[in-house]
């Protein structure tokens, strides 16, 4: 028990180390932070500009990288209104905000993050539930009335109705438009988007 | 005549509480910083007991989805379950330390006034919020909604007046940590809880900012969860375990505090990078997946290292120590931490399992394992540690009077959590094959796999397996009131090698 104690088995050895390690990890994700902010901000590469709900969206198998990606088309205004980027980005936000303060995120999950007792929203705009063209309105018309609209698939689990108003709905429409849109390396994966049965 | 009779009843039941709380407040067994403890055990049991009942609740709509349908929905249920959760493990965290900050500092609490009146604040703004989430529940699309009534992201949806007041409660403590340790003395375990209690709540303003981009709404949200459930909150822990080892079994200081800097090292050194296993799907650059994935599958290893230190001096000491309820639970600690927040965590860790593993019940059934062993357990060890000492530092050791009672509690309640792990995972494996492999993900394919028998079933057992872990909890209430308070032995006393 007298031995004296290795350097690597002392307190002051670690106590070095866990400074080290700490300030070094910390120092690394500040740096990775502000890479990555600099990556997602709205309007980059990978997370779309918000004037991307005047375009058609949609999500394929790219070959390449072996995995699905969001892609851009033609135009397609939402509710048939071309808005310019700072309109989308206000009718994006009253969606975020509705998102937010009727706490949508305690049933459903967005880009997979939230509780599980509803669909994931990630790509809820390309679900081939709602059909085809102008499905924008079907979604408004669910926000509205959801227990009128349910669809329970047979699980009985139905919506219930938020007090959203119109303005709100469309809002909720253009920010899942927004989202959809945004590159999540793959997520979901064989995610078979409106449109693409026939591509 | 009834109304005046429920008065009288309410005036006696409040006259009542005035007593016991004075006869509290007078007991001579314990030191004004340990008497503060004792508030926020009080406070973080009753909260620990709203968390199970609506998990209740929330577990019970996925088998009756027309249950409290448009009255209290999964998602309030849901809200009050977790927010209940963090709040009362923050609760037994700040008990903890100010239950070991004058024995260990050597001095009496600083601000003892200020930590009094931060919990009675605390408190108060936590039952405002929660009535809100319960009467109020959702509000409009707008600043006032996210200011007022609730945040809408999961785990931290306090309105923001009530950030505020967190942050202006964590300071106060903060304050009272490093102003008690300045004024007695400094020692290993001081250091280490000191600087984390910074990070704790400094991580905390990142959560704090309203930002419409999803993707940096999400990046900064995960500063918060993470860096607090997986970072901070784990070395919390550590400190707190490395004093209860000394107290229980006697360990030497210098064995303990090498033991804490090298999971500080194991811990912040595995994850604070491995914040990037939530960065794969949000919008977040590929490097992410190489990053995410190799530092937090390093994350079981301080785990690992947490259960030899404890069982190797536990063995080493006899398994001899001061309370066998304490050190039931603390072992339960290394033990579920390591299952719950290490082996459940790694299994869906790599970017390969997680592309169809994230956002199903998988997440649910790691969840519950992780908080439980790594956070309750450690919680429940202290309200073991407080009561013996409130009741005269009684006797509890072997041949306790009603020794059932704690027995069947701590079994109870880790088989009821482990219970209800297994089903979630079997929920969480039948999703991710039938969603995601298999179906693609649609709201379709979310369906099919919500419906499938297996799915169904898992859903039944966990809820069976939850109302094992509520019989738990009750038991564990009703223990902690009377445990010992017959008990006429002192006691065991623990050498200190």
């Amino acid at each position: 028990m007298n031995e004296p104690i290795p350097f690597w088995a002392s307190e002051a050895f670690w106590k070095k180390t866990a400074i080290w390690v700490t300030s070094g990890s910390f120092v690394l994700l500040i740096l990775l932070t502000f890479d990555s902010l600099a990556k997602i901000s709205a309007g980059g590469s990978r997370v779309p500009a918000y004037s991307v709900i005047n375009k058609d969206i949609s999500y394929r198998f790219d070959k390449q990288l072996q995995r699905y990606q969001p892609v851009v088309l033609g135009d397609a205004p939402l509710f048939g209104k071309m808005l310019n980027e700072a309109e989308a980005e206000q009718l994006v936000t009253l969606g975020k905000k509705t998102t937010q303060a009727k706490n949508c995120m305690n049933c459903h999950t967005l880009l997979g993050n939230g509780a599980y007792y509803a669909p994931d929203l990630t790509k809820a705009w390309l679900d081939q539930a709602w059909g085809g063209a102008g499905h924008e309105t079907a979604m408004v018309q669910f926000l509205l009335d959801p227990e009128k609209y349910a669809r329970t698939y047979g699980s009985n689990r139905k919506m219930p109705n938020l007090g959203i108003t119109e303005e709100e709905a469309r809002g909720v429409v253009a920010f899942l438009k927004w989202m959809s849109a945004i590159d999540t390396n793959g997520f979901p994966h064989n995610f078979k988007a409106i449109g693409a049965e026939e591509e | 005549m009834a109304m005046q009779a429920y008065q009288q009843k309410a005036a006696g039941l409040a006259a009542d509480l005035r007593s016991r709380y004075a006869v509290f407040m007078a007991n001579s067994h314990l030191t004004g910083g340990q008497k503060l403890a004792v508030h926020y055990f009080t406070a973080a049991v009753v909260l620990f007991m709203a968390q199970l009942l609506f998990g209740l609740l929330a577990g019970l709509q996925f088998i009756w989805p027309g249950f409290l349908y448009e009255i209290l929905d999964f998602n309030v249920n849901r809200m009050v379950h977790i927010n209940a959760m963090v709040v009362w493990m923050l609760y037994g965290f700040i008990g903890s330390v100010y239950w070991f900050l004058e024995d260990e500092s050597g001095v009496p609490v600083v601000g003892l006034k200020w930590g009094q009146l931060a919990f009675w604040v605390l408190t108060g703004a936590v039952a405002v919020v929660v009535l809100v989430y319960l009467l109020v529940q959702v509000g409009s699309g707008n600043d006032t909604s996210l200011w007022f009534i609730n945040e809408g992201r999961e785990y931290i949806e306090a309105p923001r007046w009530a950030d505020i007041g967190i942050v202006a409660v964590m300071l106060v403590f903060f304050y009272n940590v490093a102003a008690t340790f300045a004024q007695g003395k400094w020692s290993g375990i001081a250091g280490v809880l000191t600087l984390d209690l910074v990070a704790l709540a400094g991580l905390y303003l990142a959560g704090m900012f309203y930002a419409t981009n999803i993707s940096v709404d999400q990046y900064w949200w995960w500063w918060v969860i993470h860096l607090w459930v997986e970072a901070t909150w784990e070395v919390l822990v550590g400190c707190i375990m490395a004093w209860s080892l000394m107290k229980l079994l006697g360990v030497r200081r210098q064995i303990v505090q090498t033991w804490l800097y090298i999971e500080v090292a194991l811990m912040f050194g595995s994850g604070i990078l491995g914040l990037g296993h939530h960065y794969f799907w949000i919008g977040t650059p590929e490097y992410w997946f190489t990053i995410g994935g190799f530092f937090s599958a390093l994350e079981p290893i301080p785990l690992v290292a947490m259960v030899v230190h404890s069982i190797y001096d536990s063995g080493v000491h006899n398994f001899k120590n001061s309370n066998h309820p304490a050190l039931a639970w603390i072992i339960a600690h290394t033990f579920g931490n390591f299952l719950g927040a290490g082996v459940w965590g790694f299994m869906h860790t790599l970017p390969q399992i997680n592309l169809y593993t994230h956002g199903t019940q998988w997440s649910a059934s790691h969840g519950h394992l992780a908080f439980f062993g790594a956070y309750a357990t450690i919680n429940i060890a202290f309200f073991y540690l407080a009561v013996q000492q409130a009741r005269g530092n009684c006797w509890m050791g072997g041949g306790l009077a009603d020794g059932w009672r704690w027995k069947s509690a701590l079994a109870l309640l880790n088989l009821g959590v482990m219970g209800m792990t297994v089903a979630l995972l079997i929920a969480g494996y039948e999703q991710s094959f039938i969603e995601r492999a298999v179906e693609g993900s649609t709201w379709t394919a979310y369906f099919d796999a919500q419906n499938h028998p297996w799915f169904v079933q898992a859903m039944v057992w966990r809820v069976i397996f939850g109302l094992m872990t509520i019989a738990g909890g009750g038991l564990l209430f009703w223990d902690l009131l009377a445990i010992g308070k017959t008990e006429t032995r002192k006691a065991a006393v623990i050498n200190l090698a």
